[in-house]
């Protein structure tokens, strides 16, 4: 999250030419192609006229009065507190059966925070419990496989965009290759064979078919930014290599990465959720969302509970995450203000 | 226009191959035997165990496996699944299904979500296309699987206005619900996408210039405006005809309808690797004809590029 | 500029068939209602151009110029523009009482505008010849063919080479220069009345511009229109305009026939617009340049907006909005046309 002194997205000196980069960015890019249509839908506009403040402060201004910043935001802190400590928000043990008392019982929506709060699933264990411990491994999920494709993919995308030539060619086409399997099919083939699947090995095959998306928004970013004044200026002035691609270049392409980060974590939640569903993802005894929803949805016509809170708090989060990434660009294209 | 369809052309063989390849290799050389799970739970007789690895040429290098494979295909031959079936005609029942699907789904899709894009764009920040807007979210943010269910549940089983699964894939009638719910994801991106541009390009300079000509609002909006903004939204339709051809793994296991998702999700599950690799390889074709078509597509719509 | 387009200052004004002028400015105000707050763009315009005239309406950015000129082409965002005040009467009809389509058929047809920038001004997407050909498709119901050949007519006028072979050509592949001629082509395709040209050559080479400047001036001659040139730039002024307006802050400060201003400024701000042009009998001399920045329209300053840039500002310039007065010589003998709104312009004028 950029605040309004973070220097990623601040350089005064290049206020006009940020927006040229951020401009096309797709509405919820969770798709890459949108993201890539709008990209070079985009690249024909013109940069923004003067302006008195640098594009960071005036991101944070915007970021600051939009209510779906703070509703996201709002949500994720709460949602990640549950993560890190569900305990704060309940005692119930959530692997504790009761079969014999609470087969299936319908929530008591008045006891809040009790066991009972959201009803019993079919084995008699508590939603609600369940529900709480099973934020920690959709978020961790989620969390790491954001930032190993945006690490993986951001390196990569940097190499191919600075560098070009032969260097971009193969970067490319290796880009187009992994593309080639859309990322639910390649996280099914690779989980397939492991037989004990944990929250990494399902983090590693999320990113092993993930990270194309954030190397290409990367890869054109840079290569926009490459062609900019203020870079030929530090190339004029003797900057080194790394010096221009780490001071120069990366903090004016991080905007529209961070961005796409954001929104793409609600996705890989879902599909983590999506590959426990499909019983190739995480296994019974892990609680997580996804394994509550694939075990309630026999039930759904006598306890539809057991398969709603999961998959309702599944839901939220995703939608948090959408939310804040698009706050975040439109806080950061000042073009649909 | 010609070189630029040949390079890219030329471009799409390292892909190709690149990604059978790649599945190829995760299909057959990570741990797990398929011949060993065709027994299941039994013991094998290590003979017949050979005589299988040898039959389906799982004794020979992985490499030779693969041009062995590459090889067939180009005389027309995907192999042959452990079930003895051919690859080629599993695939030739499944695909008609998953292109009706497909189509109906795209339909849908281009029709909702170009109107209510338009709508929304010309009218942002009113009523509207606040409902829009909180109706794409939630379809974006609850899973496919969940809505899937939800809608089977709701519509199928207590409404019961459709039936809840597909028996008859020919019945478009039975199609309907599943081609929504398959729908509704790009439904909700093509109408923020369609939003997003016509939004953008009502502020654009010719807009004002066409205003400034006395055009009819009609004309402005019809001709100048559209023009522009289904430029971006062509092209994602265009990749997401691609992505609904290859099937829908969730939507189709939920209907439980006869497609390439369900075939290729039951082959995973099932360590049927040529069923695998055969699928994976058609929709690898699928996928970069579709791409291809995309970058015409553009060409074609947009001067800027064509003559560049 | 090489060519000798001026034209004797005191053209007699031709008037509109009410003996009124072609088209006339009355206390117009245009307001942006904003998150920030209400910024006022033009408080209080007035001015008149007629048949075969040329006012030149010079100013910074922001200083309602541009503003003025989509008010009466009615082709402001409304909202976030209002128009709470004022009339805009074009043949002595106020445009502002118009039905929509009423307005609409004058756009275009009686009352055209070129923009400033020619590349985002045209459609990238559709041929020239397809934005010509709609004037007339679309105002005089011409079929595609008919409408075809007028746009290749049009391009000849304008003296774009090959324009046969150039109609079906896309906006990116003309440069800057061909892209201002068919902008001015396209505003004059139905002979209009009056054009309003928005700084027209501010994107273009320096060469061209006097090109296109003079071309834009032979033009309005033949056709005998008004002409309302929005600038910057003194210079493309004193070779074409007939009378000019200067504009600061959403008003008016002051009026004058073109080469009487540059004699005799009676403005202090106009007075710091001339002394900024570089000369060469001053080489080697330091630059003027006016202090301070243009007013904030949202909180524009009390009295004069002028006074907190002004080198001559008194106590009243502070507290009073200085009118538009009549401007005289030192002797009382009135000088036509000559109007400033500054409370000191005769120590202005007569130093």
């Amino acid at each position: 999250m950029p605040d309004n002194k973070s220097p990623q997205v601040t350089p005064s000196s290049v206020a006009g030419a940020g927006p040229a980069v951020t401009g096309g960015l797709a509405d919820t890019a969770a798709a890459g192609v949108a993201v890539a249509a709008e990209l070079a839908a985009g690249t024909d506009k013109q940069t923004s006229t003067e302006k008195a403040r640098s594009l960071g402060q005036d991101a944070w201004r915007e970021l600051r009065r939009s209510w779906l910043f703070w509703a996201s935001g709002i949500l994720l802190v709460l949602l990640i507190l549950m993560a890190a400590w569900p305990t704060l928000f309940t005692d119930v043990d959530p692997r504790q059966a009761d079969l014999r008392n609470h087969y299936l019982t319908g929530p008591q929506w008045s006891h809040f925070f009790q066991a009972d709060w959201f009803g019993y699933n079919v084995q008699g264990q508590s939603v609600y419990a369940r529900t709480v411990h099973g934020a920690r491994a959709s978020i961790i999920v989620g969390v790491c496989v954001t930032l190993a494709v945006t690490l993986v993919g951001g390196i990569v995308g940097m190499l191919a965009g600075y560098f070009g030539g032969w260097l971009d060619t193969v970067l490319s086409r290796l880009t187009d290759v992994f593309f080639g399997i859309p990322l639910l099919l390649g996280g099914l083939v690779l989980l397939q064979a492991f037989t004990n699947r944990t929250i990494w090995t399902v983090t590693f095959a999320l990113t092993a078919f993930g990270w194309m998306q954030i190397a290409r928004v990367m890869r054109g970013a840079v290569i926009t930014q490459k062609e900019a004044d203020f870079v030929t200026a530090a190339r004029a002035l003797g900057a080194g290599t790394g010096r221009i691609l780490f001071r120069h270049i990366l903090p004016n392409v991080l905007g529209p990465v961070i961005v796409v980060a954001t929104i793409a974590l609600g996705g890989y939640i879902a599909t983590e959720a999506t590959l426990s569903y499909l019983g190739i993802g995480l296994k019974d005894p892990t609680v997580s969302w996804g394994v509550d929803i694939s075990a309630s949805q026999k039930d759904l016509r006598d306890g539809p509970h057991a398969l709603l809170m999961p998959a309702g708090f599944l839901s939220l989060t995703v939608l948090a995450f959408i939310l804040l990434g698009d706050a975040v660009r439109d806080a950061l294209d000042p073009k649909l203000r | 226009m010609g070189r630029f369809v040949a390079r890219r052309l030329l471009q799409m063989i390292p892909v190709f191959i690149g990604t059978t390849l790649l599945i190829f290799l995760m299909v057959y050389s990570l741990p797990g035997d398929p011949v060993k799970a065709m027994f299941g739970s039994k013991a094998a007789d290590p003979a017949t165990v050979a005589k299988l690895r040898h039959d389906y040429g799982l004794d020979k290098p992985l490499i030779q496996q693969y041009w062995d494979y590459i090889s067939g295909l180009f005389q027309g031959d995907f192999g042959q699944s452990f079930t003895g079936r051919p690859v080629a005609d599993l695939m030739a029942d499944a695909f008609p299904v998953t292109i009706r699907l497909a189509l109906f789904a795209f339909a849908i899709e281009l029709v909702v979500g170009i109107g209510l894009g338009v709508l929304t764009g010309l009218r942002r920040g009113k009523f509207l296309d606040q409902v829009v807007l909180i109706f794409t979210l939630i379809v974006v943010s609850i899973p496919v699987f969940v809505l899937g269910n939800l809608a089977q549940f709701v519509i199928g089983v207590k409404w019961k206005l459709v039936t809840p699964t597909v028996r008859d894939s020919q019945d478009l009638s039975q199609l309907i619900l599943p081609a929504v719910v398959l729908a509704l994801l790009s439904l909700a991106y093509v109408t923020r996408l369609t939003r997003t541009t016509v939004a953008e390009n009502l502020r654009a300079d010719y807009i004002r210039t066409a205003v400034a000509k006395g055009l009819p609002r009609r004309r402005v909006v019809g001709v100048h405006l559209m023009r522009n903004s289904l430029i971006p939204v062509v092209t994602f339709l265009g990749t997401d005809l691609g992505m609904l051809m290859g099937g829908a793994i969730v939507t189709e296991g939920i209907f439980n309808v006869p497609g390439v998702g369900n075939t290729l999700y039951q082959a995973v599950i099932t360590s049927e690797g040529p069923t695998v690799v055969g699928v994976v390889t058609v929709l690898v074709l699928v996928y970069l004809v579709s791409s291809l078509v995309v970058d015409l597509l553009y060409a074609v719509l947009d001067p800027r590029i064509r003559y560049a | 500029m090489t060519t000798t387009t001026a034209k004797p200052a005191n053209v007699p004004e031709q008037k509109g068939p009410d003996g009124g002028p072609l088209l006339e400015v009355r206390d117009l105000h245009v307001e942006f209602h904003t998150r920030d707050g209400v910024a006022k763009a033009v408080n209080g315009v007035n001015y008149s151009v007629g048949a075969g005239e040329t006012l030149a309406v010079l100013g910074e950015s922001g200083s309602g110029k541009s503003v003025t000129a989509q008010a009466i082409m009615g082709i402001l965002d409304m909202p976030p523009a209002r128009i709470p005040k004022g009339e805009i009467l074009f043949r002595g009809q106020d445009m502002l009482k118009m039905s929509g389509e009423e307005r609409r058929k004058i756009r275009g047809a009686k009352i055209a505008m070129i923009f400033q920038d020619a590349l985002s001004s045209l459609n990238p997407v559709l041929s020239v010849g397809y934005q010509l050909g709609e004037m007339f498709r679309i105002h005089q119901g011409l079929s595609k063919k008919d409408a075809k050949a007028k746009a290749i007519e049009l391009m000849d006028r304008v003296r774009i080479p090959a324009a046969r072979e150039r109609v079906g050509d896309y906006p990116h592949q003309f440069s800057g220069g061909m892209r201002q001629r068919i902008m001015i082509a396209m505003a004059l395709a139905l002979e209009p009345d009056l054009i309003i040209a928005d700084e027209p050559t501010t994107a273009l080479d320096v060469t061209v511009q006097a090109q296109v400047m003079d071309l834009l001036a032979e033009l309005q001659r033949e056709f005998n229109m008004g002409l309302i040139l929005i600038t910057h730039d003194l210079g493309v002024v004193a070779d074409v305009a007939d009378k000019i307006a200067v504009m600061y802050a959403g008003r008016i400060v002051e009026t004058a026939p073109v080469h009487e201003l540059y004699k005799r400024p009676a403005h202090p701000y106009t007075r710091g617009l001339l002394d900024s042009i570089p000369r060469l009998d001053q080489k080697g001399q330091e630059l003027y340049a006016i202090k301070g920045l243009p007013p904030n329209l949202l909180n524009i300053p009390a009295g004069c907006a002028f006074s907190p840039r002004c080198p001559k500002a008194q106590d009243i310039c502070r507290t009073e909005i200085p009118a538009l007065h009549d401007v005289a010589e030192r002797d009382g003998a009135a000088m036509p046309g000559r109007r400033s709104a500054c409370h000191f312009w005769k120590e202005t004028i007569h130093g």
